[in-house]
């Protein structure tokens, strides 16, 4: 009996640790993370300087003539994500008003998980479709239009995001008391009155994280702009001409044969760390966010 | 009076805006499918699915990316299920309440929030190049096991924390351990929502592109990698070998990049062919995940 006790503890202790263990696997990925890419990073600024980087208006690592400003990049990862927000933002917030102060129990129960498949589409469809689908189709009302343009990566993108915007702003009005609602109605407010007036300005941090997460996921989406959105670095505001963003960047340089440990190589770490410093910063800002929004409703 | 009658049309002007956004989406979906479909219909055959991939658009078949697929997805699945449940299970049932429990947690909320690329710069950076893993299979799956590592120890959680405590406190009062109480009555508990997130995570990691692509995965594959078990030769008749991990590879997704990106019509073809394969995969999984989360709900009456 005592025996059996002791083994029974140590099969405890060791399980226990096991699992302990398990768990620090996310701090070393976190700290792998953040070391290659300083690793990299730092190779990278031993020959390219600070002021290059961040001043000069040209991004063209892969020609004779090398010049390593991110700027265009930044600009079409900005570009991209504009357009896919001018979508997701009203799109994404309307379906959210309606699926959670409008619709019924039973068209809830069906819409939903459609919108969940809307997400779970793999991003190299999306990118198919962007290139062979809404380009062509957009080519003819735009007869000036390239091939390959922040135009329609941003439009499909825009779509693709609806869905987190949808389903964490939804989530965010139902977490508001029915007795403010209730106090609306009773005054003789529309049900557009108290979403808008009511519902809406109590939900406003909530609604607020879940844009700023679909900011970060547009930031880092990747293979909708390398298929679509074309391989040309450029300093433009221009949606129908083709541009490169920092992800499609690292996909094109991924794809040839660059050689381990050269500048070229260096440059897609360098590239990595500013977006991941970039989306850092938006993922920190939406947790406060949520953090705050939770705080005055739990 | 007047302004009553302006509220009530502006009510159901919104809610008729509200449908129409929602089923723009939804329409959306339906007209990829529709396209998808109508492309690439005529090219999917079995010749497609048995074949490597080719110059010759009509000859290129999807053999290896699929193989890989599998591949990718068993290394994927074997890594990160165990970790992740575990993780889980460590934060929810054992973890104190210490800086270290807090350096974790922030860890997996900063992971859940990283782009898929970087994933792929730190599998180019640590596996392919430290650890010397070159661009094989094993590369490809650990780091996809990194990446869906965050989602499912978040689901797990979640599937976690929604058992009552009296369940605990009940196995607990006749007696069983900690370990006990958490394998015979928290996780069989907690099994459907677990797996439901377990299949959305590996249904994600069907479709990701990005990371693989960043570590260096080819795109022209005309040989598979060692079977992990063949039946040949002489006694006993049943080899195993792990070779197979030490591969190159390809996988669906990459398979269908490289068609889309290329500007010949037959091989936009063949793209659309591959992605009605691709589709199939994660909606099939989709569903089961969504059907699973379903009955589980109607069952459970805490």
């Amino acid at each position: 009996m005592f025996r059996k006790n002791k083994f029974q503890k140590l099969k405890e202790d060791l399980i226990e640790k096991l699992l302990f263990l398990f768990s620090l696997v996310s701090i070393f990925v976190t700290v792998g993370i953040v070391a290659v890419l300083s690793f990299e990073t730092f190779a990278f600024f031993k020959e390219v300087s600070l002021l290059e980087f961040f001043t000069d208006t040209q991004w063209t690592p892969l020609f004779v003539r090398k010049h390593f400003g991110i700027l265009p990049l930044l600009c079409g990862t900005l570009l991209t994500t504009l357009i896919a927000m001018l979508i997701a933002f009203p799109a994404g917030l309307i379906s959210a008003a309606y699926l959670s102060e409008y619709a019924s129990e039973k068209a809830r129960g069906i819409i939903k998980p459609i919108m969940e498949i809307l997400a779970a589409v793999p991003t190299v469809v999306y990118g198919y479709f962007a290139l062979l689908f809404v380009t062509p189709l957009l080519k003819k009302c735009i007869p000036g239009m390239s091939g390959f343009n922040s135009l329609s990566s941003g439009l499909v993108m825009g779509i693709m995001i609806i869905p987190l915007i949808s389903s964490l702003s939804e989530d965010a009005f139902h977490a508001v008391p029915m007795g403010l609602r209730e106090a609306g109605y009773a005054l003789g407010s529309s049900r557009l009155q108290v979403s808008l007036r009511i519902v809406l300005p109590a939900a406003f941090s909530g609604v607020c994280a879940a844009c700023v997460l679909a900011i970060s996921r547009a930031v880092g989406e990747t293979m909708i702009v390398a298929i679509a959105a074309g391989q040309q670095p450029r300093l433009t505001f221009n949606p129908l001409v083709p541009i490169e963003t920092i992800t499609a960047y690292i996909v094109q340089v991924s794809l040839g044969d660059t050689p381990h440990g050269s500048l070229e190589y260096r440059t897609i770490f360098a590239c990595g760390m500013f977006l991941f410093v970039m989306t850092y910063f938006l993922n920190i800002v939406s947790y406060k966010l949520r953090k705050h929004f939770q705080q005055v409703y739990e | 009076m007047n302004r009553k009658i302006v509220n009530k049309r502006l009510d159901s002007l919104f809610k008729a805006l509200g449908i129409l956004t929602t089923v723009f989406g939804i329409l959306v979906l339906l007209v990829l499918f529709i396209d998808v479909f109508l492309d690439g219909a005529s090219r999917l055959s079995m010749n497609f699915l048995t074949s490597f991939p080719s110059r010759k658009p009509e000859a290129a078949g999807i053999l290896s990316a699929w193989v890989g697929t599998i591949w990718i997805m068993a290394v994927t699945a074997l890594i990160a299920l165990p970790l992740g449940i575990g993780s889980a299970i460590y934060l929810e049932e054992y973890a104190p309440k210490n800086r270290l429990t807090g350096l974790i947690e922030i860890s997996i909320a900063n992971l859940a929030g990283v782009p898929s690329v970087i994933f792929g710069l730190l599998g180019l950076g640590l596996f392919v190049r430290w650890f010397n893993l070159d661009r094989s299979v094993l590369a490809g799956g650990l780091t996809l096991a990194i990446l869906v590592l965050p989602v499912i120890i978040l689901s797990t959680r979640e599937a976690l924390r929604a058992i009552p405590f009296s369940i605990r406190e009940a196995s607990y009062a006749v007696g069983a351990t900690k370990w006990q109480t958490v394998y015979f009555q928290v996780l069989p508990a907690a099994l459907g929502n677990i797996m439901t997130g377990v299949i959305l995570a590996m249904s994600r990691a069907v479709g990701e592109t990005a990371p693989l692509i960043t570590i260096g995965a080819l795109t022209y594959i005309a040989f598979l990698p060692q079977p992990p078990v063949t039946f040949s030769g002489g006694f006993p008749f049943m080899h195993f070998s792990l070779q197979g991990l030490f591969d190159p590879f390809t996988a669906l997704p990459i398979q269908i990049f490289n068609w889309v990106s290329r500007p010949q019509k037959g091989f936009s073809v063949n793209a659309s062919a591959g992605i009605i394969v691709l589709l199939g995969i994660t909606l099939a999984m989709n569903s089961i995940a969504i059907i699973l989360r379903y009955r589980q709900r109607k069952k459970t009456r805490w």
